[in-house]
């Protein structure tokens, strides 16, 4: 028998897995938690919630998490006592229980990172727990199990007379007495007399029945205790009678009869305790079957997997790159290796992204319960709807999605729906609505968080932001440029800051959160109707399908997932509105012309889009821009490197990518560009392309 | 042959640490996330020891144990309950049930070693 215990890195996956563990648990306890406050959960929800504490103990107690185990035992007691019907499921306990799931959840996080928390940190909450359970329950330290052994009295070698008789059901439990006489004889020198005197005739011998009982003599230096604990299963089953003899006393004793007044202590139980088992958990089919086709893999792995594949896919490109060159006048035959090797690729890259996907319900999960907060604290009347659960997206970003996102909700809340008064008096229903929905639009996903409250109070954010020397007291802004200043470093409603939205986290550390995820935010309100705050986040951070484009000598990649068409318009389609603008007609439509040569000053650019090519392509937040380029090259699945960590943020760029014959070429932002005005007034009709002074140009450098 | 040991617990946490310090000790072990799980588990299979957890969905520990015990091949197989401290009460519910003995959790690998010698032959 090897007990070596486990290694370090043993200890650390188990780690891991306790903690993944603990956080699916937390979740799942969050969704009870929630339908506790709405209404009394049955039995089974109670179930779960005990199993979830029960569980966050058991690991937490084997890893020494000493604070985890304290509040869990206690969370776990009232729970036992719920479920016992001993205490109510009143709003109280239910509150004090989503306390619990709190300070549970921060205790669990808290180990994970190796922080320490505040000592009274749950203090409150495990105060009340107490109080409810009653004085008779005192908090005990449910971390000093038997295995931290009270300290056993070594009292030298000594004489010990045991005699056990077990019942006659002893079998019943598997119990093996040989087991433990071999148990006993490693303790030190024992002589065992069997008692047969019990035995009936064969007729009458029920094979499945104990009937032997026997007498032990042992040397040994061991406790009492250590005797005691070799029959510690068995002293319901089993009389057991432990003497110990001085030297003297063992003579003068005869064996077969033990003195009455010797120093007797008998552990003995009722045979037949009869206890009534509990039937605790109504065997419910909802098996949790859609997890057991599931595996957990660190996130670590994936992250490696993802990176060797995307060089897998840039490597693919330059093969292809130097096969074109090589074949371009030859045989045909390797190319069509290589489009095999450009499929497999693509789909491994696939494959690889779709395992880092989940759904962005995770997140969405813990909206109702933040609604149903604030709507208390704030007596509002809120309904939350939401749809789009099931989109999926990038487990990165989901994590990043929490905090901005329970940022914005408060928001809507607390500045943007009235309270019932206000709201009947404007003429609509006592109880306001926020919309929270998800949905794919190109290569992103769209978030967006509706009220059908007040909308921004312009006149006050544009005082504040002036008050604050955000803008000019002279400035002229539009609507829209006004509410984007909610947004703005240094705004924050500071003569207002409540525990909802207070805190010191403004609008512009949630804008922030989402630039640096790749993403942006839109905020569009009406006044008396509502606002609506568009979340734009690619799906994942790793690989766009791109189609390359040239401009002059310059590279440029387009998000596939963005372009409309592309055509070359005839210049009766051309229409110029003023010097700076052009537009593009098309299917009677009128689009926005953005000149990327003009924007980034390339040389040698085609000027004239009825020489080169017009790329229609559409706007994430609405709309339509004609981007001109010389031609296009092709369509390739790019590997996004970004561009933060040596430049300054570009205006119009997003990152970069290297191409298949080693060039960088730039990802355009066509967000960003749809909002950049022309730096270049449009060269005269008929002339050529003018010189002016343009700002740096924008090129990749190579 | 190694012998074969079945651990039963909802949390992959305990079922991981059971399993690995028994398959140091040189078992074979089998897993299952509850009792209904390990009924189907154990169908048309020798166990020598089952470790179960009390708390779990669809049928706990004490349950599965008289299950077990009903079964003619389970009638002398040793079943060790995972009980917290202080869990008297489940001890002893789970004994009336057949249970063998139990384990208390937390618990450090070579204890669960030693209650499993103590109770497999």
């Amino acid at each position: 028998m090897s007990n070596d215990g486990t290694s370090g890195s043993d200890f650390e996956r188990f780690r891991i897995t306790f903690f993944e563990e603990c956080n699916e648990i937390l979740a799942d306890l969050e969704v009870h938690l929630t339908q506790l406050q709405e209404e009394a959960l049955d039995n089974e929800g109670l179930n779960a919630v005990f199993r979830a504490a029960h569980s966050i103990k058991a690991g937490a107690g084997a890893f020494g998490f000493t604070d985890l185990v304290n509040f869990t035992h206690s969370f776990e007691a009232l729970l036992d006592k719920m479920r016992d019907g001993e205490i109510d499921q009143t709003p109280q306990v239910a509150d004090l229980l989503v306390r619990g799931g709190d300070v549970l959840a921060e205790l669990v996080s808290a180990a994970q990172e190796n922080r320490s928390v505040a000592p009274d940190f749950g203090a409150e909450v495990l105060a009340q727990v107490h109080d409810l359970l009653g004085s008779g329950q005192k908090p005990k330290d449910a971390t000093a199990g038997p295995g931290a052994q009270q300290a056993s009295s070594i009292s030298g070698m000594g004489s010990w007379t045991i005699r056990l008789t077990p019942n006659v059901d002893l079998f019943k439990n598997a119990t093996e007495p040989l087991l433990l006489i071999r148990e006993l004889r490693e303790m030190g020198s024992l002589k065992v007399t069997c008692d047969r005197s019990q035995l009936p005739p064969l007729r009458k011998l029920d094979p499945e029945l104990a009937y032997f009982s026997w007498r032990f003599e042992l040397e040994s230096e061991c406790s009492r205790e250590n005797i005691e604990e070799v029959f510690e299963f068995v002293d319901d089953t089993c009389e057991i009678v432990i003497e110990q003899a001085t030297s003297s006393e063992e003579e003068a004793k005869s064996p077969e009869a033990p003195a009455k007044d010797a120093p007797v202590q008998p552990q003995v139980s009722s045979p037949e305790k009869n206890v009534e088992t509990k039937e605790s958990a109504p065997a419910g089919k909802k098996a949790k079957a859609a997890a057991a086709s599931s595996i957990r893999v660190e996130l670590g792995r994936i992250d490696r997997l993802v990176n060797t594949v995307g060089e897998l896919v840039i490597t693919q490109a330059m093969l292809a790159q130097e096969l074109a060159d090589l074949t371009a006048d030859n045989e045909r035959q390797p190319i069509a290796g290589q489009e095999e090797l450009a499929n497999l690729t693509r789909e491994l890259q696939e494959c690889v992204m779709a395992i880092r996907m989940q759904p962005v319900k995770s997140v969405f999960a813990r909206m109702p319960r933040l609604v149903r907060d604030l709507s208390g604290k704030l007596g509002k009347k809120i309904n939350l709807r939401m749809s789009g659960e099931h989109t999926e997206v990038d487990k990165t970003i989901i994590e990043e999605l929490a905090d901005p996102l329970t940022h914005m909700i408060r928001n809507s809340i607390d500045h943007g729906l009235e309270t019932p008064a206000e709201r009947v008096a404007a003429g609509k229903p006592e109880e306001g609505t926020i919309d929270l929905s998800a949905a794919h639009v190109g290569g992103n996903i769209v978030i967006s968080i509706s009220d059908d409250g007040a909308g921004i109070n312009r006149e006050r954010v544009l005082a504040i932001a002036i008050d604050k020397g955000i803008v000019q007291p002279d400035a002229h802004l539009s609507d829209q440029e006004i509410d984007e200043l909610i947004f703005a470093p240094g705004f924050s409603t500071a003569e207002e800051v409540t525990d909802i939205s207070g805190r010191g986290v403004g609008m512009d550390v949630v804008r922030r959160n989402i630039v640096s995820l790749g993403g942006r935010i839109q905020v569009q309100s009406q006044p008396g109707y509502g606002t609506r705050l568009n979340m734009l986040i690619p799906l994942t951070l790793a690989v766009l399908d791109g189609m390359i484009v040239a401009v002059g000598n310059q590279r440029y990649i387009l998000p596939i997932t963005s372009i409309v068409e592309s055509f070359r318009p005839s210049p009766s389609q051309m229409r110029r509105l003023d010097d700076w603008t052009q537009v593009v007609q098309i299917r009677g439509e009128f689009i926005r012309i953005v000149r990327l040569c003009d924007l980034f000053n390339v040389e040698n650019a085609t000027h004239d889009p009825t020489q080169g090519l017009v790329v229609l392509t559409e706007v994430a937040g609405g709309g339509k821009i004609g981007i001109t380029v010389d031609e296009l090259i092709g369509q390739q699945q790019i590997v996004i490197k970004s561009l933060n960590d040596n430049f300054d943020p570009v205006p119009g760029i997003s990152g970069a990518t290297i191409l298949g014959n080693g060039k960088v070429a730039l990802i355009l932002d066509i967000e960003q560009l749809a909002g950049m005005k022309a730096t270049v007034p449009l060269p005269h009709q008929d002339d050529g392309p003018k010189e002016v002074d343009a700002p740096v140009a924008i090129v990749a450098a190579e | 042959m190694a012998k074969r040991a079945l651990t039963v617990d909802d949390s992959k946490t305990m079922r991981d640490m059971v399993a690995f310090t028994l398959k140091g000790a040189g078992f074979d072990v089998l897993e299952a996330e509850d009792g209904v799980h390990a009924l189907s588990v154990v169908k048309g299979q020798k166990v020598d020891v089952v470790i179960t957890d009390i708390n779990m969905p669809n049928m706990d520990g004490v349950t599965l144990v008289r299950e077990l015990r009903a079964k003619a091949e389970f009638k002398s197989t040793p079943i060790l309950i995972l009980t917290t401290e202080g869990g008297d009460d489940k001890k002893a519910s789970g004994k009336a049930a057949g249970a063998t003995g139990w384990i208390v959790k937390p618990f450090a690998p070579d204890k669960l070693l030693s209650v499993v010698n103590k109770v497999c032959p």
